[in-house]
Order: structure tokens, then C-alpha cells, then sequence
């Protein structure tokens, strides 16, 4: 039993002639998420500003306009009421009540008092004040962290070039992921960090295998240009990169379609990171090492090298 | 290559053993699980998050400042006493935020002050300007006592808790002054809210009868005494009464070894019946045989319950609170008695609660979402690579078993992210196969004998892939590290299926490609 090649063996597809474009459109979606980020900002969960989200269950379908009218009675600021899922499903969100963590419980006790038994409350949280304000710190810390560590890692079993592609196709992935969820106004709260951290393991591992193999060609063609050695490490993975993002997909699409409407948020930001993730692996983290001095062999080499390549592409 | 040597054969055979082993409980239903035998050296099932078996998780802050005011306090009377003891003049004597100031008005006699003062509390700093003293509680005494309010709120916590019959609950300080609780099968709690609320501090006080109401409410108020508010349990019934009660205490809460809720025999109504410890109860013994006909006021948390009349001297050290209770407030209050006060009241920072369906849903969802990826993933696979897909896939099923197992023997808290987190590695684990499938394929494309490819394959995709999964794994450390309850259950899950997709790929799909590559000698690879 043989199997099929979904990428046919000897591929050449010139990725580095490209790479103006590619480093030119990421660029422009990196741009455009920061100025989006700036703009819109982000649709901040309850974990990162505090607040209450109740999940009920209603007997029948939901009326939402009278829910609303009632809930918006309580005088509690801002309620966003949403169908979640099932037209039975309802979820409420209340902003932040002034006046500190008492303030929540008491704002939460109104609602219930509101709603009382004809409701049946599938998930109630509440976050105050002084916590949400940490796990946001906290966040912006975990992904800083985590960026630097890889960083090291990769510094230390390849060269200092390596990491910085690295960690800069990785930032791209993050900041462009920020920007879809600014665009679309998706909730960003703590399992979407998760999904960050993920998406940067994910990417970077991508980027490793292709590093690799332009690390193991670089020892095996000392004198080849490097586009064209890039070109040849990218294809010879190509096939392997196919694969193992396919993969990935299906069990995310998968997650996505039938994992429940609690984590449908958590896995469309990591299946918008697989796809990200993977274009940036090939097509920044390779051509970045063009312009950073990959073959210090002494001044004089290194212009032959580089100059041909110029011209190459 | 070939020589895949015993030892390893018998590793890798011994850890797929043991994971099948550890993993197979999870089939069985929870009660058939529980009822397994105990000799039977199995696992217990995995530990089901707060999010996917329903309950809640609350957490709390102890306002520790409280303990520091309480501190400072018992400090000016320290000091109060100290002085009129010596009988040094003072005055302005005071705490202020987390110091004490008193200001000497004999010059001459400052040093003698001073010298008293620092010898009082070996906790406090003494410094001098002037003709004023202030005393400080050193850094290390402040965080000392905080850590001991925590620790006490703790113990307190878990004894309500416990009343109260909830199963598991795990009851944990966190930071400098927070307490985290969690409490399975909970998805409503409220009740556990009002226990928390109170900070439970009992005392019986005589009441003031020489000073009346009104003149307390126009704020004469003599030194000894306070005015406090006199309620029923619950708020609302009849109109706002106060009464003055002395500020010595009679006896303490501290006294009590029991509370029960109980009926008045006469009228039926629900009461809460107590007793003390010798101490208490002498205490109680002679306070009210000395104040017959005076009114004896029971103040929980700055409020007086009821305030009684003593009809006469009550000697046994056992009595009964009455205040027009329900039976459920009775209940309550005699069990906040029993389990003793908290040092200090406690704030809820955060609160989340989930209901057993949503939990049940989940886990379905989850495991719906799981089984379609990995039938997928599994055919995907086996069009790709043919007979080494069937390999992976069988590797995957195993990889599946050992996350499963080590989750098992770990007891880590499987969480809906964690379910994810099992559902994406079912799509990376095959990365490492992946890799290793491909570099063949380049290996046989370059000419190479199937065993020389095949040997080469594992030998070059190895290094990629600890470096590819190692750069994964330090994401994930960090995503545990800094990463609270449900987060952490995904980066265990996931660095748990980095782990186990390594060991699938190095060791198991490599022992069965030698194995096979020894008994049928193949002249084509059918990759």
C-alpha cells in the first residue's frame, strides 16, 4: 500500500523571487492590524476589563427584546445580549460596575433577582476589578516571555540570524492575529492568549523545520547563493509543511465545527494562526536571512555571495 | 538501524503496557471506577475541570488591613496601659495607618517612656521626634501576621465548607492574601457566598442601661460604651432598633465548643443553642449572676442579634440565642459559630460558576470534535504514506492512550481548553511521523537501499524534530507559568502530547518499521 504525495516531489517554486512581495504584503497586514489595533481596538472579555457574563438557558425560544428591556431596566450600564449557539441560549454581558469588587456582586445579585427562576443559568462569571487588571498584565507578560524564550533557544542551537527571523515572523503572526480580531470584533480574552501562545509554538516550529534544512544545506552547499539555497530548503519541506498544516486544520475545523460554542472563538483564532503561521514560516522567516549577513566568511566572500544573488532574483 | 536492541524493545513494550493500564479506568463509569478494588494498582480517573463536571471557583481576598487596624488598636491600649502604669502624662494618643503616636508631656521622663514602649511588643520600632513617640510594627511582623490571617482564613473557610457537605472542595491560599476555592457540583453559590460574607465574630456584651437610645443618637456616647444596631437576622422586619451596649466584653465567641440549631420548646420557634469551654463558661457564670434583670446582647459582626434579659444566673456554661429566626437562618448562624471567626472579612474578587449541563455538553462537544479529527487525521494519513499512515495512525491511537494515562497518574485537571488542547495535538502529533515519512521519501527519491533510506530518514528528521517540538514546548511552559486555572489545564495537555508524540515517533513507529523492515527485507519502500 503507497501513498499519494498531495505535493508532487520536485517542486520548484521560486518563493525568494517573490520575496519583495511577500515581505511588502506582510508589512502592509502588519501595518494595517497595528493602525485597526489603534483604531477599533480590541473587544475585551470580561477576564481583561472586569464585568459579568451569565450564560442562561431560556424554556423556548428567547425573547431578546423583552429580556432586554428588563435587564436594561436594572440601570447597570451597557448589556450586550447575544444568542449563543441555540435560540435558547442567550449570553449576557454587563460592563464593569463603578465602585469596586462589592459593586459586581451586587450588580450580578440584580440580575438574578431580575431573571430569577425562569431562566435555568448554564455558566455565570464575574470578574472584578483588581483581577482583571492583572490577568491582562499578566497576558502581555506571557507572550513577551514566551518570545524571548524562543528567541534564546533558537539563538543558541542556531545562529543569532535564525532567532531574529524568527522571533520577527513570529511577532507577525501575533500582531496580524490581533488585527483580525480587532477587524472582526471577535472577544479577545484569556483563551484567546492561549491561542496566541499556541499559534507562536506552532509557528515557530514551522519555521525550525525550515530552518533545519536551510541550516543542514548551508554546511552542504558552501558556495550555492543563497536564494536559490532557500529556495531549495523550502521546497524540500514544502511537502512536510503541506501535511502537518492539513493535519492541524482538520482537527481545528474540526474543534471549530462540533467543540461547542465555548471554545469556537479559541479555535478560530488558532485556525486563522495555522494558516498565518505557515505563510510566515515560508515566505518571512526564510527571506529575512537574505538580509541579515548569514555567511560572515570574511568580507570579501561574503560580497560574492550576496552580489549574484541580488541579481538572481 | 537495524539493530533495534532489546532493551529498547522492551522499554518501549513496557511503557505502552503501562499506559494501556493506567488509561483503561477512563472507560468505566465513575461509580464503577470508585468501586474498582483497591489492591488493583490502577490510576484514578482523570480529574475533570470545575468548567466540564460543573461547580464553582471563587476567589478570595482577605483584607488583611483589617488585621493591620485590629494590630494597631491592641497597640494604643498597650501603650495605654503601659503609661498610666508608670504614670507618665500623655496625650494625643492614636494609631494612624499602620503606626501608633503618642505624645509625652513630662520632658524629663521621654527615655523612661521610650524604654517602657520598646520593651512592650518586641515587634515594634520605636522612634523619637520631639516629645512624640511613634511605633511602628517592623515589615516582618506586618507580613507575618497577614500570612497568619490567610492561614487562619483558610482553616475557617474549609470548616464552613465542610458543614456544609460539599464533596472535594479545595480551599488553597494564593499570593499574600488571597484564598482560592473551588467547589465541585456548586454551580449555584449563593448560600456558600453568605457563609463567606460573614466574618462570624461573636460576643456577648451587658447592655448600657444607664445611658438612653436617644441620647446616643444625638451623639453622646459615653467612653465605655457604643451604640450598635439591634436586628433580627433578617433585614426589614419592623423598624431599625439600636441599642447601647458596654465595649467590654463579657465572653468571646472564642469560648464556644458547640452551637446546634434547636426548637424553644414553648413556642416552637427556632433558636440556636450553644456552649462554652470551662473558661467561657465561668466567665458567663459569674457575669450574669452578678447582672440579673439587665439585658445581655449578643453582637455578631457589629450587630446585636438579640438582647435577652438575664432571668437568672446561667452556671452550666450552656445557653440558647434567641432572634426571630428561620430555621434555615438558625441553621446557618449555629454553623458560623461552630466553625469559628475569620480574622478578617473577605472581598470576592472573581467568580465563576458552571452548571452540570453546560459541563456534560462540553465534554461531548469535546469528544465528538476529538473523534472526528483524529478519523480524519487518520485517513488523511493513510492516503498519504500507505502502509507507514497505518503505522502513524496506530502511533497516534497509543499517543491518545499515553496522554490519557499520564493525565491519569498525574491527576492534572483536564479542562475544556484541555480537551482542545488533546484535539490539536491529535493534529501536530503526527508532525514528528510526518517529518520522518518525508525525509524517506527524499532519501529513496536520492537513490538510496530501503534500509539506508529508512535509517537515514530517523537519523535526519530526529534533530529537527526535538528542535521543532522543544521550541513548541517552551511556549507551552510559558502558557503554564503565567497562565491561570483552564490555561494551565491546555498547556498540561499540550506539553503532555509533545511529550508522548516524541516517544510515539522516536521509539514506538520506529521499533515497528525495523521489526518490519527485519522480517519481510523489502526491496521497495511502499512510501
Amino acid at each position: 500500500m503507497r501513498g499519494i504525495s498531495f505535493v508532487p516531489a520536485n517542486t520548484h517554486i521560486p518563493f525568494m523571487a517573490a520575496r519583495r512581495v511577500f515581505l511588502a504584503a506582510s508589512a502592509g497586514l502588519v501595518i494595517a492590524s497595528l493602525a485597526l489595533f489603534a483604531v477599533r481596538g480590541l473587544n475585551y472579555g470580561i477576564d481583561f476589563v472586569g464585568g459579568i457574563l451569565i450564560e442562561v438557558q431560556t424554556q423556548g425560544p428567547a425573547d431578546l427584546p423583552d429580556l432586554r428591556t428588563r435587564l436594561s431596566g436594572l440601570g447597570l450600564g451597557e448589556i450586550a445580549l447575544q444568542e449563543f449557539g441555540e435560540p435558547n441560549e442567550i449570553l449576557i454581558r454587563i460592563q464593569k460596575q463603578e465602585g469596586g469588587e462589592e459593586a459586581q456582586q451586587q450588580a450580578m445579585e440584580a440580575v438574578k433577582a431580575e431573571l430569577g427562576s425562569t431562566v435555568e443559568y448554564r455558566r455565570t462569571e464575574l470578574v472584578g476589578p483588581k483581577v482583571s487588571k492583572e490577568l491582562f498584565w499578566s497576558g502581555v507578560e506571557a507572550v513577551a516571555f514566551a518570545l524571548v524564550a524562543m528567541l534564546v533557544y533558537i539563538w543558541f542551537r542556531f545562529e543569532w540570524q535564525f532567532g531574529l527571523g524568527a522571533v520577527i515572523a513570529l511577532a507577525h503572526d501575533i500582531i496580524s492575529t490581533i488585527g483580525v480580531f480587532a477587524l472582526l470584533g471577535l472577544e479577545f480574552n484569556l483563551s484567546t492568549v492561549a491561542a496566541i501562545l499556541t499559534i507562536a509554538g506552532y509557528s515557530i516550529n514551522d519555521t525550525v523545520v525550515v530552518y533545519d534544512r536551510v541550516r543542514e544545506n548551508l554546511r552542504k552547499y558552501k558556495t550555492m547563493p543563497l536564494p536559490a539555497l532557500f529556495d531549495g530548503a523550502i521546497n524540500e519541506t514544502l511537502s512536510r509543511t503541506t501535511m502537518t498544516s492539513m493535519t492541524t486544520l482538520f482537527a481545528l475545523l474540526a474543534l471549530y465545527l462540533l467543540g461547542g460554542e465555548v471554545i469556537r472563538g479559541f479555535s478560530f483564532a488558532m485556525i486563522w494562526g495555522i494558516v498565518v503561521g505557515t505563510y510566515s514560516s515560508i515566505c518571512i522567516a526564510v527571506p529575512l536571512l537574505i538580509y541579515m549577513n548569514l555567511r560572515p566568511s570574511g568580507g570579501g566572500g561574503e560580497a560574492a555571495v550576496t552580489a549574484p544573488a541580488e541579481k538572481a532574483s | 538501524m537495524v539493530h533495534f536492541t532489546k532493551w529498547k524493545i522492551a522499554l518501549v513494550v513496557l511503557v505502552c503496557v503501562a499506559g494501556l493500564w493506567c488509561a483503561w479506568p477512563n472507560l468505566l463509569s465513575r461509580d464503577t471506577a470508585a468501586a474498582l478494588p483497591e489492591w488493583l494498582p490502577v490510576p484514578e480517573q482523570i480529574n475533570l475541570g470545575l468548567d466540564l463536571r460543573g461547580g464553582s471557583h471563587l476567589l478570595l481576598e482577605v483584607e488583611t488591613g483589617v488585621v493591620i487596624q485590629e494590630l494597631m488598636e491592641a497597640l494604643v491600649d498597650t501603650a495605654r496601659a503601659e503609661l498610666r502604669q508608670a504614670r507618665i502624662r500623655y496625650t494625643g494618643l492614636g494609631a494612624d495607618g499602620a503606626s501608633v503616636r503618642v505624645t509625652i508631656m513630662e520632658p524629663g521622663r521621654l527615655d523612661e517612656a521610650v524604654k517602657l514602649l520598646r520593651d512592650a511588643d518586641a515587634d515594634t520600632a520605636v522612634s523619637v521626634d520631639g516629645d512624640r513617640i511613634t511605633l511602628t510594627m517592623t515589615d516582618a511582623a506586618i507580613a507575618d501576621r497577614q500570612r497568619s490571617a490567610v492561614a487562619k482564613t483558610v482553616e475557617i473557610v474549609r470548616r464552613r465548607i465542610d458543614e456544609t457537605g460539599v464533596r472535594e472542595p479545595t480551599i488553597v491560599p494564593q499570593g499574600d492574601d488571597r484564598v482560592l476555592v473551588q467547589l465541585p457540583g456548586i454551580d449555584d453559590p449563593e448560600q456558600m457566598k453568605r457563609l463567606l460574607g460573614k466574618t462570624a465574630k461573636m460576643a456577648f456584651h451587658l447592655a448600657d442601661d444607664q445611658t438612653p437610645v436617644a441620647e446616643a443618637l444625638a451623639g453622646r456616647v459615653p467612653p465605655g460604651s457604643m451604640l450598635l444596631p439591634l436586628d433580627s437576622q433578617r433585614e426589614g422586619r419592623g423598624q431599625q432598633q439600636r441599642i447601647v451596649v458596654q465595649k467590654r466584653v463579657v465572653v468571646s465567641g472564642e469560648h464556644l465548643i458547640d452551637a446546634q440549631p434547636t426548637f424553644d420548646q414553648q413556642n416552637n420557634m427556632p433558636i440556636v443553642s450553644f456552649r462554652f469551654d470551662t473558661v467561657g463558661a465561668k466567665r458567663f457564670g459569674d457575669a450574669t449572676s452578678k447582672n440579673v434583670g439587665r439585658r445581655l446582647a449578643i453582637v455578631l459582626d457589629g450587630r446585636v442579634i438579640s438582647a435577652p434579659v438575664i432571668r437568672d444566673a446561667i452556671l452550666g456554661g450552656s445557653g440558647i440565642i434567641t432572634g426571630d429566626f428561620t430555621v434555615e437562618e438558625s441553621n446557618e448562624l449555629s454553623l458560623l459559630l461552630r466553625a469559628g471567626a475569620l480574622p478578617a472579612p473577605l472581598r470576592i474578587l472573581e467568580e465563576r460558576s458552571v452548571g452540570p449541563e453546560l459541563g456534560a455538553d462540553s465534554i461531548t462537544a469535546g469528544e465528538v470534535a476529538g473523534v472526528v479529527g483524529l478519523v480524519v487525521v487518520a485517513i488523511f494519513m493513510v492516503v498519504a504514506y500507505g502502509f507507514f499512515g497505518v503505522l502513524a495512525d496506530l502511533a497516534l491511537l497509543f499517543n491518545i492512550v499515553l496522554i490519557v494515562a499520564a493525565l491519569s497518574v498525574l491527576q492534572a485537571t483536564l479542562t475544556l481548553p484541555g480537551i482542545a488542547g488533546i484535539v490539536l495535538t491529535i493534529g501536530m502529533a503526527v508532525d514528528a511521523n510526518v517529518l520522518v515519512f518525508e525525509r524517506i521519501r527524499e532519501e529513496v527519491r536520492a537513490g538510496r537501499t530501503p534500509i539506508s533510506a529508512i535509517d537515514t530518514g530517523y537519523s535526519r528528521a530526529t534533530t529537527t524534530i526535538i528542535d521543532s517540538n522543544l521550541t513548541t514546548l517552551i511556549a507551552v511552559t510559558v502558557l503554564y507559568v503565567f497562565g491561570s486555572g483552564p490555561i494551565q489545564g491546555f498547556a498540561v495537555t499540550l506539553a503532555l502530547g509533545i511529550l508522548t508524540s516524541l516517544f510515539t515517533a522516536i521509539m514506538l513507529t520506529r521499533m515497528w518499521v525495523v521489526l518490519w523492515l527485519r522480517r519481510t527485507r523489502p526491496k521497495v519502500i511502499p512510501i
